[in-house]
């Protein structure tokens, strides 16, 4: 069971900067993210892209922000479970909440601060109508067991780098490597895209283009799939396997059954006072809520943060006398021993 | 103040709307579908208009001339699914007063 003061569904912007105003208040925390990487959509979807209206920052890359925001709260050492999707939640007796994973993880807080963005991360999954009866009988969305793969016929589908570079990987793995795309071009990295037309002339990387996946075959597991070129007849590709990769898009998952109020694919919240949800103790913060005039943009996450962690305090410790202090006067102690802190004026006579 | 010209979108339910959209806004179609609701907040527009989810994906009904398709919006639609010949994202086209009569129908959520 992982332990700490607030819990933090979602490892975007919101969610790492409230680290950084919990720790001032002297307060740990937690970080889940269905992503492997800490960041949210700025690493994962954007990360080269500019933001224009971060304060103080004329221009900054989604990903450099992302970044700044890891190294400005290193000092209070959040604790990270990453490509761990947030599943269910338990109130406990003693008014605590236990989050548990899809892999099974336990974490118990006193505050879980909701900062889930547009929702987790999901493979899209191409429209075909029978796909989710071969779902894990040979149809994969994302790759995680390569070896899984060893002397088998694969077909992969998609344009973007993840298809170009596990057609790659798996040429060396799979019995024969197969990928189809809609287009002759493909949106990769260069490198990736060269690999694979040598790939192709080696004989090494079947590719079907343009082409489309129409239908799976199979009983009880793939056993082939519907090809569908322009102008000409659909046949059957016999196969292993079928693994689209299509990118990933967000949904809201299962916090959505969590008993919290829904309105607009987001999650209602108390916006005259502390960003708190329905539920005492739950809090929403940054793009995955919702209240009268409220913009999606990160530096209202920032604001709703930092109001939110105020408020925890005082859910965790009713009694304590605490008012705000400025960063510049109080300096900033970290979980780790560190200090930061202005430097003392110099005092010098003049003779 | 440019006056607004007039756009008919077809819901995803297959309800038609004639709205009118400013062309003095920087406005995009996948907004001004989100200004006037016309698809719950979180189906549309999810990446923000950076023609990278194909969410705002829309069927042109009318024969304008739209602006020409850059190679993010091209390569978004060859991996997007439900895809069309008039196929386009809605966050690439801009209103303009050469979009005035414009008729398009959003394409389903995937």
């Amino acid at each position: 069971m992982i332990t700490t003061d607030i819990l933090i569904i979602g490892a975007g912007p919101t969610g790492l900067f409230t680290v950084f105003e919990a720790g001032l208040l002297k307060l740990r925390c937690h970080l889940i993210d269905a992503l492997p990487q800490a960041g949210g959509q700025c690493s994962e979807i954007y990360p080269k892209k500019p933001i224009y209206d971060i304060p103080a920052y004329p221009e900054i890359l989604a990903g450099d922000l992302t970044g700044k925001l890891t190294e400005q709260i290193k000092q209070f050492e959040p604790g990270f479970t990453l490509g761990e999707r947030a599943e269910t939640i338990d109130k406990q007796e003693d008014g605590s909440f236990i989050v548990t994973t899809n892999k099974g993880t336990k974490h118990q807080a006193p505050v879980v601060a909701i900062a889930g963005g547009l929702g987790s991360f999901e493979p899209r999954k191409p429209p075909i109508p029978n796909i989710a009866n071969f779902e894990d009988k040979g149809v994969e969305y994302m790759i995680r067991e390569p070896e899984l793969y060893r002397d088998k016929n694969v077909v992969i589908a998609g344009g973007g780098d993840s298809a170009l570079d596990w057609s790659i990987f798996l040429s060396d793995v799979a019995k024969s490597v197969t990928l189809v795309h809609r287009r002759n071009e493909f949106r990769g990295a260069l490198d990736s895209v060269d690999k694979v037309q040598e790939l192709k002339n080696e004989g090494k990387v079947n590719l079907i283009t343009p082409a489309e996946i129409k239908g799976i075959t199979g009983e009880n597991h793939v056993t082939g799939v519907v090809i569908s070129k322009k102008d000409e007849e659909e046949y059957v590709l016999e196969t292993d396997h079928f693994i689209p990769l299509f990118g990933l898009s967000p949904k809201l998952g299962p916090i959505a059954n969590w008993g919290l109020e829904i309105e607009k694919n987001a999650i209602k919240v108390n916006n005259a006072l502390d960003y708190q949800t329905n539920i005492p103790g739950i809090y929403a913060i940054g793009d995955v809520n919702t209240y009268p005039g409220k913009l999606k943009l990160i530096l209202c996450g920032f604001h709703e943060a930092t109001l939110m962690c105020q408020s925890a305090f005082k859910l965790i410790f009713p009694d304590k006398k605490y008012v705000m202090k400025y960063t510049t006067v109080g300096g900033i102690d970290g979980f780790d021993g560190t200090r930061k802190e202005a430097p003392k004026a110099v005092v010098k006579k003049i003779e | 103040m440019n006056p607004d010209v007039k756009i008919k979108i077809t819901d995803r339910d297959g309800v038609l709307h004639e709205v009118d959209a400013p062309t003095d806004m920087a406005m995009n179609l996948m907004e001004v579908v989100r200004s006037y609701e016309l698809a719950p907040e979180g189906t549309i527009g999810i990446c923000g208009g950076m023609a990278m989810c194909a969410s705002c994906q829309c069927y042109v009904k009318s024969d304008h001339e739209l602006p020409e398709m850059g190679i993010d919006e091209d390569m978004m639609l060859a991996e997007a699914f439900h895809v069309e010949d008039n196929s386009r994202l809605g966050c690439q086209i801009q209103i303009t007063p050469e979009m005035d009569g414009l008729e398009v129908e959003l394409a389903p959520e995937s």
